[in-house]
């Protein structure tokens, strides 16, 4: 399982490797934007992608999008991290695709339960 | 009343004291009397546009000059606003610094508590064995030397943790730095503020000598328009007021919530 984190503040992809790495997922990549992420989704044979939304370059949400938009990685299940809390931003990001959506501030419980779900359904 | 108000006001005064015997010149067909009588309101009203305008431009010369905007210009020390964004980069590389340095305190201290509870299971394990008689005297040596290898780690570990947990106490030092550097960022966003508005304020005397309006209305709603229209997927980052703002969600119990209730 490989999986990909991309946030531009370093601290938080620090802190959700080590959450990753407490549940298992030892096998883990980082990006600090959209732009260098997608390059890497599209070489790297990746499971799953953790992205912030904020980003400078290419945001989490256009991230997404192409990924959903290319053949290889449509099905890539994609967890969204992200401070950004409201309404319609949180609709837009289910209706472009995205698996689970959490917000900032978030305890390790709480990662840890979306990602087990999105499995659950990405198995079953 | 201000100064301004009372020269505006006198202004207005010397117009209307004028308006009726102008009236009248006009009705009596006396239109030279009348033309002169325009020319001097003209020149009146003039003055009072010339006075406000020099007005605004000597308070937005000294805006210019206390923020010292000029001075950045002609490539001296850098104004109020860098030195600003300079200070904020600097919070941001002290907290970062911060969390990063209290992660690896935290790392550190992982494996050894890790170690002082798995060790004392399988001591436990062991211990019981020799309660029960279960042990002969060979490996009541081997549980002895165990025993004593422990109590050496846990004396060791337990006061590098004890530092660890100091130092993490103090790695937290960046609060104050940083709180009292954006406390001057403030001060001087404010300070900026102030004086954005006073000038307004001046531009608006302007606008009145010179009876001009404009129509804040649209202008305001052509703002949110382009606002709108450049990003409008861009976030707001953290959000401060999450529990009265409506479309907000205050937490992660709200998105699940509206994420079910649409069948995601």
């Amino acid at each position: 399982m490989k999986i990909l984190i991309v946030d531009d503040f370093s601290t938080m992809r620090r802190i959700i490797k080590n959450l990753l790495r407490d549940l298992g997922f030892t096998n883990t990549a980082e990006a600090d934007d959209g732009t260098t992420a997608l390059p890497m989704l599209k070489s790297g044979s990746f499971d799953f992608l953790v992205t912030d939304w904020n980003m400078p370059g290419m945001s989490g949400i256009d991230l997404l999008r192409h990924v959903r938009a290319d053949e290889r990685l449509k099905h890539l299940p994609v967890l969204m991290v992200t401070a950004e809390a409201k309404r319609d931003q949180i609709i837009e990001a289910a209706q472009a695709g995205v698996n689970g959506y959490v917000v900032k501030p978030f305890t390790a419980q709480v990662l840890k339960e979306k990602i087990e779900k999105i499995f659950e359904r990405v198995n079953g | 009343m201000t100064q301004a108000d009372q020269r505006l006001a006198e202004f207005e005064a010397t117009l209307q004291a004028n308006a009726p015997q102008l009236i009248e010149s006009l009705q009596q067909g006396r239109f030279d009397e009348a033309a002169q009588m325009f020319n001097e309101l003209n020149q009146a009203r003039n003055q009072g546009l010339y006075q406000e305008v020099g007005k605004l431009t000597r308070e937005l010369h000294n805006a210019i000059v206390k923020l010292e905007m000029d001075t950045c210009a002609t490539g001296g020390d850098p104004s109020p606003i860098t030195d600003a964004t300079d200070r904020l980069s600097y919070v941001v590389a002290m907290t970062e610094k911060a969390a990063n340095r209290t992660m690896d305190l935290v790392e550190e201290s992982a494996p050894l508590v890790n170690y002082v509870s798995y060790e004392a299971q399988s001591l436990t394990a062991d211990w019981q064995r020799f309660m029960r008689r279960e042990m002969n005297a060979e490996q009541f040596r081997e549980l002895v030397r165990r025993i004593d290898q422990y109590l050496q780690r846990s004396m060791n570990d337990g006061s590098q943790l004890s530092q660890n947990l100091s130092e993490i106490m103090l790695a937290q030092d960046f609060q104050d730095l940083t709180g009292q550097v954006i406390k001057r960022v403030t001060r001087l966003i404010t300070e900026l503020e102030s004086n954005l508005v006073n000038l307004v304020a001046m531009a608006g005397q302007v606008d009145r000598v010179a009876g001009i309006q404009h129509d804040r209305d649209a202008m305001r709603a052509e703002q949110e328009k382009k606002k709108q229209e450049k990003e409008p997927s861009n976030g707001e980052g953290p959000q401060m007021h999450a529990d009265i703002r409506e479309d907000v969600v205050s937490g992660q119990d709200d998105v699940d919530d509206l994420l079910s209730s649409l069948g995601f």
